[in-house]
């Protein structure tokens, strides 16, 4: 098997398990079964949690919350950004300027730094999370997007289109998004991956899902203090989230050698 | 006499496909042999064979190279490198990629020079080759000089380590007609100068009889023809360097009688934010003509071509169809004048989208103008692919899987699913090998009399524009310099520009270079 | 003006634009918050005579822009008022964590760009070979990893069982050099860690694309020695790509300690901010979310800058 069909199990795996965690988890996520970082056992197959919580029912239950999260972020975010960054390479004039001075306003804060100050704010609630991380994410795929628009809006068939009368919607579906197609895909695919990882730090950090609920980082937070004592249950949610990415970012990278798209686009 | 380079036999090949095979030739010392070909004939891998390069993926399968009195096959790398570090140069096409911009012109050109004193030898190269303030001119970075210079610069280069054999590849292809006279001069001259032997590779059948003693043609990688120049251009035995010596000669299509202009442009002022491209530009063109809009880079033709069609709005003047002003956008122009007004653009690839088929491509016109669909638009569809000479079959292809001339046919295609009445075609064959070129002229013509379509035709091609333009319209700096019917024009120009421009187009007649640089030249 | 000194100019303009764009979203957020600095400060029991005065004080009944502009005049002398929760200045809290963060940072990239440069060049003289391959694959990973779990891989190995460095990098003013060694050793690892994967990958492409250019073959044409090709012909041209990609690796070093300053305990601006956050301690949010920008543009600006520096086609008009 190739890397790619590897991941792509492994990403298949992921959801189906996050799908169903309600029905696959031996403990509902809040009932207290075991003692606080006890060893694992026939009853806690990971052992406890800090407060004696199943570590495997919640480990289910946070990969239920990442994968939602970063789903529900990624596909905000892609239908924003890929139409701004379509509309502003066609368009060009102000739309185009405004966006772009935005973008790069935007980008010159460091993101993590951004959605923290926003939350801060704001107050941490799942609506101003997804929204936040909305925003972020729809520059990310403007910034790629729009150059990458911005090469097949020069092309000499969109001018045909142009002198033939065609409307900006027809221009965008038959002639600018098919071209686009491959770069869209991969893109949604790494702004996925890194919507999974920036949930997971945020919620690490304190500022993302609130405690009694936990996604993948809000659980490495939960349980950080088990490490100075030797004990693993930090490391198995963080594993998890490692997976994810590696699935998602295997499955990219193959597609992105299958297609032969330009490298310097990608991460 | 002795032999510089002799080739036998030789077969290269690239992931297990021949690039070149079966390739023999000599070359002695002082004589200049020209390699001409279509592109991917292999001219350049050739070229680069003879002084032991191989391109990544390429290998020699068979033959030998004898490159002065060494077999380069038995050469160790480092030995091949000391070769071509003493005694052999290579001239590249594009210079401004040629040279490395982080370094200045000086120290690149003198890098292999033994001689202590670099900055002598490169005034001294610098001189030679005519090049401005030869004493400062090395100074400058890559980036600094215009493309000619810099053009000027590599063949220094080339010299600088005092070669026996330099390989010129493609040498003037992208300079002007007018600057590359002074370069073909200046490369005969150094080469003599040097007593050198030289390999000049090139797709123009004209300059390479100017250049060379001898002419190897090549196709598909294969030696088609070998002789002498006289005799290749002037009794040429194979049917291929036939058709090439023909592609260049050929009359002015006759005058046609004056008629009411179908399409007219009437003092057109054209340019972009502050900057004044095009002014006072006025033509016209009758049904069933050709009007060639001819100049060098720069000259605005194409900008008049682009206003023409709608793309950018003149600041004054207006063009005008059967009399009648069109809205100077093509957003602004009613659908009936875009179907009447067709444009076809210079480089196919870019100009078809690679996702589409050719039904969706030529299709589009069809339902969008025609309202056509059903068994009538497959007809339809089918009469279209016959009028370009394009196999049904390859409707449901993608441009990709297409040759060059192809695509510029399928484009030909969409811009007649519209049945227009006028075609503006911009440098539409300049990136087509010559008989492709041929090919496409002879379709436009007889398209354009079973359609009586007018045609606005801009080129730099002077013989292009001889054998298939009615009029011609010659434009400087943004402005038309001489305007009247082509065999006039060409025939007893009025403008000192017009013969500079006229002077400079290659021919294939015998001592033609040495005249051209005379009549250049001011006294 | 020549080109280079109207690019310098433009170029400050958008970061300083940047920046004053960003103080206003941080000062206009906090302004609109319900509840005031003053109940912030006072807490839910306060009296309102108590509050209407510390409002007067803190010029609360003053039109939006004139507050925001004695914010901005003021924390131009480095006044970013009192913090909420500790009722200390805030510059003075900031200072000596700001440092901590820069040396973390900094040491990140000491470590980061030569190792990660190194392995990119290598990647691109190797393309599509062995050590390609694997350079990639590991990059990928790393790409994957989230920092957290780094961090704490290193701590369960290398301070739990192993025991030679401390879970928790604490630093003091009195910390002597070893200390600061032991306290850095694993934060610093798990930076390279984070930053390496863009880092290697930024470079191969540059070198890739270079080793690719007409030049270079006609340098290999010209018949120089391999070293010679890639020390006089491809490596210089490198420079100015390389040095972005640098300052552009220690701008993510900058984002990159926040994580790792909380895993590692270690006493920075991103645990700062981290605990602001946590006691909703606004001015400290807004003052940090500041400096963290600050930091974060001028480095890009450096990165752009001396890029074009490097680079005789954009330093020298045509």
């Amino acid at each position: 098997m190739t890397r790619a069909t590897l991941s792509a199990v492994l990403l298949a795996v992921l959801v189906l398990v996050a799908l169903t965690a309600p029905w696959i988890a031996p403990h509902p996520p809040s009932s207290v079964v075991t003692g606080a970082f006890a060893d694992p056992s026939a009853q806690a197959w990971l052992g406890g949690d800090s407060i004696g919580r199943d570590l495997f029912s919640r480990t289910l239950f946070g990969l239920r919350h990442t994968l939602g999260i970063a789903l529900a972020v990624t596909v905000g975010a892609a239908l924003l950004g890929i139409t701004l960054a379509l509309v502003a390479a066609i368009r060009r004039g102000w739309l185009d300027m405004v966006l772009g001075r935005l973008v790069d306003t935007l980008m010159a804060v460091p993101q993590i730094i951004f959605a923290l100050m926003v939350l801060a704010v704001l107050g941490v609630s799942l609506p101003t999370l997804i929204g936040t991380m909305i925003v972020l994410e729809t520059t990310l795929f403007f910034r790629v997007l729009r150059p990458a628009a911005g090469d097949v809006a020069a092309m000499d068939y969109l001018e045909v289109a142009r002198l033939r009368g065609e409307g900006l919607a027809w221009t965008l579906r038959r002639e600018v998004l098919p071209v686009l197609m491959p770069t869209v895909l991969a893109e949604i695919g790494i702004r996925f991956a890194f919507a999974a990882l920036f949930i997971s730090s945020l919620s690490f950090l304190g500022a993302g899902i609130q405690p009694p609920d936990a996604d993948l980082g809000g659980l490495v937070r939960e349980n950080a203090l088990a490490i100075t004592v030797g004990k693993l249950a930090p490391l198995v949610p963080a594993f998890v989230i490692a997976l994810i990415a590696i699935a998602v970012n295997g499955v990219v990278d193959g597609f992105v050698r299958r297609h032969a798209i330009r490298p310097e686009l990608l991460p | 006499m002795s032999e510089v380079l002799h080739v036998e036999g030789l077969r290269i090949e690239a992931r297990g496909a021949p690039i070149l095979d079966g390739i023999a030739l000599s070359l002695q010392k002082g004589k200049v042999l020209g390699l001409i070909g279509e592109s991917g004939a292999g001219k350049s891998t050739l070229g680069l064979a003879a002084i032991g390069y191989l391109k990544a993926g390429c290998a020699v399968t068979a033959g030998t190279v004898r490159l002065l009195g060494q077999d380069l096959g038995q050469q160790s790398p480092e030995a091949l490198r000391a070769l071509r570090r003493q005694r052999i140069s290579y001239v590249a096409q594009s210079a401004a990629a040629a040279f490395n911009p982080f370094w200045r012109l000086e120290r690149q050109v003198t890098e292999l020079a033994v001689t202590p004193d670099r900055r002598a030898l490169a005034r001294d190269l610098f001189a030679r080759l005519h090049l401005p303030e030869p004493e400062v001119f090395g100074r400058r970075y890559p980036h600094q000089v215009s493309g000619g210079q810099l053009q000027r610069a590599m063949i220094a280069m080339a010299l600088a380590n005092r070669p026996e054999l330099v390989v010129f590849d493609e040498p003037t292809t992208a300079l002007d007609v007018t600057t590359q006279v002074e370069v073909l001069a200046q490369i005969r001259q150094v080469v003599a100068e040097q007593g050198c032997a030289a390999l000049y590779i090139t797709h123009d059948l004209a300059v390479v009889a100017q250049m060379a003693d001898d002419i190897l043609v090549l196709r598909h990688g294969r030696m088609v023809e070998q002789g002498a120049v006289r005799q290749i251009v002037e009794a040429p035995r194979t049917e291929y360097a036939r058709a090439l010596v023909a592609h260049r000669s050929g009359s002015a299509p006759p005058e046609a009688a004056e008629s009411a202009p179908l399409l007219a442009a009437v003092g057109l002022e054209l340019g972009y934010g502050r900057k004044v491209i095009v002014q006072e530009v006025s033509l016209a063109v009758p049904r069933g003509q050709v009007l060639a809009i001819v100049g060098e880079s720069g000259s605005g033709k194409t900008t008049v071509a682009r206003a023409l069609a709608g793309l950018i709005a003149p600041r004054t003047g207006s063009v005008r169809l059967e009399g009648r002003a069109l809205a100077p956008l093509v957003e602004g122009r009613s659908a009936e004048d875009r179907r009447r007004l067709q444009f076809i653009h210079q480089l196919p690839d870019v100009a078809l989208n690679p996702r589409h088929p050719l039904r969706e491509i030529i299709g589009r016109p069809l339902t969008l103008f025609h309202g056509l669909s059903g068994a009538a638009f497959q007809t339809r569809l089918a009469a279209l692919m016959a009028d370009v000479e394009l196999p049904v079959a390859l409707l449901d292809r993608v441009p990709g899987a297409l040759s060059g001339g192809q695509k510029q046919r399928v484009c030909i295609a969409r811009a007649l699913a519209a049945e227009p009445d006028l075609l503006i075609c911009d440098e539409i064959t300049s990136a087509l090998d010559p008989l492709v070129e041929d090919g496409i002229l002879a379709l436009l013509q007889r398209l354009m009399q079973s359609r009586s379509l007018g045609i606005v035709f801009i080129t730099h091609n002077l013989g292009l524009t001889r054998r298939f333009a009615h009029r011609v319209a010659v434009m400087e700096r943004g402005r038309i310099v001489e305007e009247g019917a082509t065999g006039t024009v060409f025939e007893a120009p009025a403008q000192p520009y017009t013969r500079r421009l006229l002077a400079a187009a290659p021919q294939m007649r015998a001592g033609w270079l040495t005249e051209a640089i005379g009549s250049l030249r001011p006294e | 003006m020549s080109r280079f000194s109207r690019y310098l100019m433009a170029r400050i303009a958008a970061s300083v634009l940047a920046i004053v764009a960003v103080s206003m979203i941080v000062f206009i957020g906090t302004a609109l918050l319900p509840g005031d600095a003053a109940q912030a400060i006072l807490g839910q029991e306060a009296t309102p005579q108590a509050l209407e005065e510390l409002r007067n004080q803190l010029g609360l009944h003053l039109p939006l822009w004139q507050r925001y502009l004695a914010w901005v005049l003021a924390a131009l002398q480095g006044d970013f008022g009192v913090s909420f929760s500790s009722g200390r200045p805030v510059i003075d809290l900031i200072l000596p964590r700001l440092a901590n963060s820069l040396i973390l940072a900094g040491a990140g990239a000491a470590v980061t760009v030569p190792l990660a440069v190194g392995l990119g060049i290598l990647s691109a003289l190797y393309r599509d070979r062995w050590p390609d391959r694997a350079i990639g694959t590991i990059s990928m990973l790393l790409l994957s990893l989230p920092t957290f779990l780094t961090g704490y891989l290193l701590i369960k190995i290398f301070a739990v069982e192993l025991g030679w460095f401390p879970a928790l990098s604490m630093v003091r003013r009195s910390t002597d050099l070893m200390g600061w060694i032991r306290a850095l050793t694993l934060p610093v690892i798990a930076l390279t860690f984070v930053a390496s994967a863009h880092t290697m990958r930024l470079t191969r492409t540059a070198i890739v694309a270079i080793l690719s250019s007409d030049y270079v073959m006609m340098a290999e044409i010209k018949g120089l020695s391999p070293a010679r090709v890639i020390l006089r012909h491809a490596l210089p041209n490198a420079l100015s790509p390389v040095i972005s990609i640098a300052m552009l690796t220690f701008a993510y070093m900058i984002v990159g300690v926040v994580v790792i300053e909380v895993v590692f305990s270690y006493a920075g601006l991103g645990k700062l901010i981290i605990d602001a956050v946590g006691y909703r301690d606004l001015p400290m949010v807004a003052a940090c979310g500041v400096v963290f920008s600050v930091v974060f543009v001028s480095l890009n600006l450096a990165a752009d800058v001396l890029a074009m520096l490097a680079n005789p086609r954009l330093r020298l008009a045509a």
